[in-house]
């Protein structure tokens, strides 16, 4: 037992294997994804950017109800609103600052018409901390961007909430 | 004016050797992250450059921009030497490696003992960036560093003194020439197995990065460091391992001669040989990051001066036995 223990220290009989299981592992596919060129699975879920979304007629979805400012527990989220011309009640501001926010989808869950989502999108990261107080035209602006994935996203959780 | 075209021929000569070694360490430091992802089976850096081979310019670029922070309690003037002492020492010792027969910057007669000498003096550039940070995990580390960096250093001693002997010069163009046989790795193996170990400690590469250990010392000497001045004991670093693993190819695998004297090997010159053993030593330094746990710090003294040491100094009496016997003690 002890002589064969010695055996292995002076030739160094462990260390070698170590080293070719190394250089073999070395050879196998890798178990990380190229991340800028390739990316994760995302589930119809995830809580990522904010977006207001729009009626296929164009017309806004958010009633100014409130209700997602209400229950903000990081109160993040600003809304002001009066009544329209026709009547409807309209938001004249919707502000999201996303230094604030949590993302904890509470306000996407609230939302009587889904107006406010969460979309899939993370990288929305940038040089200053001004650029991300969101305004409701940034996020109009990201709801008429997404609105496929968002679309499609919901009619995917659908069966689940 | 016959002064000035001797100083710029010079300087000439020096650039001819150091913008390649320097471009290198860039090259080396990126291999050794690819081979240590690829282990893990990670990719590592792949996006600056074809292969991601760019990635160490785009981080020297970042470091320069970055700001230099000198801790107020420091010794500004020692914290300064510090890292510029650690990266001249290891650029200067490439001076006398050989690359080919006629391609060496300084063909002196003791350039073994030169790089030995200047391979002692570069623990200097680690106490002095550990005691100079004036903080306790710079200091320890650099305690640690120079006792380990010394107590190897004696076993590398001995370790060259067995190829002195078969050599019969201090000389590493005559080194590598006395290899034309046959390369000292095979008659001399057990050394050369030390040697390689030894000088893991040397660089302080892992399974002997005690200095440096991230668990318990944050960075070691390196902890107050920060921009330039990190970037350049980290080129040190690396340009230390790149002349360790010259140091092993000249005087252990025949330096810039090809494996074998057949025609094919005639083609290739000369110093891409020494640049193949080198890179085929990096590999290994490399992938023996990847593979093993680091030493606890009386388990590292004890190969030092209880394993490495007594065993080298009983080949150097069985070396000079076996050459004294047969005579074939080379005549100079």
């Amino acid at each position: 037992m002890n002589i064969i223990r010695i055996f292995k220290t002076v030739f160094l009989i462990d260390f070698l294997t170590g080293l070719l299981i190394a250089i073999k592992e070395s050879f196998k596919p890798k178990k990380t994804i190229n991340y800028p060129f390739e990316k994760g699975k995302i589930s119809p879920r995830y809580r990522g950017e904010h977006a207001l979304r729009r009626y296929p007629n164009g017309e806004e979805r958010c009633i100014a109800c409130k209700l997602c400012e209400a229950v903000c527990p990081a109160q993040a989220i600003t809304i002001e609103s009066t009544a329209r011309e026709d009547g409807s009640r309209k938001t004249t501001r919707y502000d999201i600052d996303m230094l604030k926010c949590i993302y904890c989808g509470l306000c996407e869950e609230s939302c009587p018409v889904d107006a406010i989502v969460q979309g899939p999108n993370f990288e929305f990261a940038t040089h200053t901390r001004e650029e991300l107080y969101y305004n409701k035209e940034k996020l109009l602006e990201n709801g008429d961007r997404w609105e496929n994935v968002l679309a499609a996203n919901i009619k995917a959780d659908n069966p689940y909430r | 004016m016959e002064y000035i075209v001797l100083l710029f021929s010079e300087i000439y000569k020096i650039l001819y050797v150091l913008i390649p070694v320097l471009v290198s360490v860039a090259m080396i430091v990126w291999l050794d992250r690819r081979i240590w992802a690829f282990v893990q089976k990670r990719r590592g850096p792949n996006v600056v450059g074809p292969f991601g081979l760019f990635q160490t310019l785009a981080d020297a670029l970042k470091y320069i921009f970055k700001e230099i922070i000198i801790p107020a309690s420091s010794n500004k003037i020692i914290f300064i030497l510090a890292p510029i002492v650690t990266m001249t020492l290891a650029l200067i010792a490439w001076a006398v490696i050989p690359f080919s027969e006629d391609y060496v910057l300084a063909d002196i007669n003791v350039g073994i003992l030169y790089i030995f000498a200047i391979s002692s003096l570069g623990v200097y550039g680690i106490i002095m960036g550990g005691w100079a940070s004036n903080s306790k995990y710079p200091f320890l580390g650099s305690i640690r560093s120079a006792a380990q960096m010394v107590s190897y250093e004696v076993s590398i001693g001995v370790i060259i003194i067995n190829v002195l002997l078969c050599v019969g010069s201090l000389n590493l163009k005559d080194i590598v020439l006395a290899q034309e046989k046959i390369w000292f790795v095979i008659p001399l193996f057990p050394m050369f197995v030390i040697f390689f170990i030894s000088s893991l400690a040397e660089t302080n590469r892992p399974p002997f990065d005690l200095p440096e250990a991230e668990a318990e010392l944050v960075a070691g000497y390196q902890t107050e460091y920060s921009g330039m001045m990190y970037a350049m004991f980290w080129l040190g670093e690396y340009a230390n391992i790149l002349l360790m693993c010259a140091l092993g190819s000249i005087l252990f695998l025949g330096g810039w001669l090809a494996p074998m004297d057949i025609p094919l090997f005639d083609i290739v010159p000369p110093p891409v040989w020494l640049i193949l053993k080198i890179l085929f030593l990096f590999v290994l330094f490399a992938l023996i990051k990847a593979i093993v746990p680091r030493y606890r710090y009386d388990q590292l003294m004890r190969l030092g001066w209880k394993v490495f040491l007594p065993f080298s100094l009983i080949w150097v009496v069985l070396t000079s036995g076996y050459l004294l016997y047969f005579d074939l003690l080379p005549v100079y």
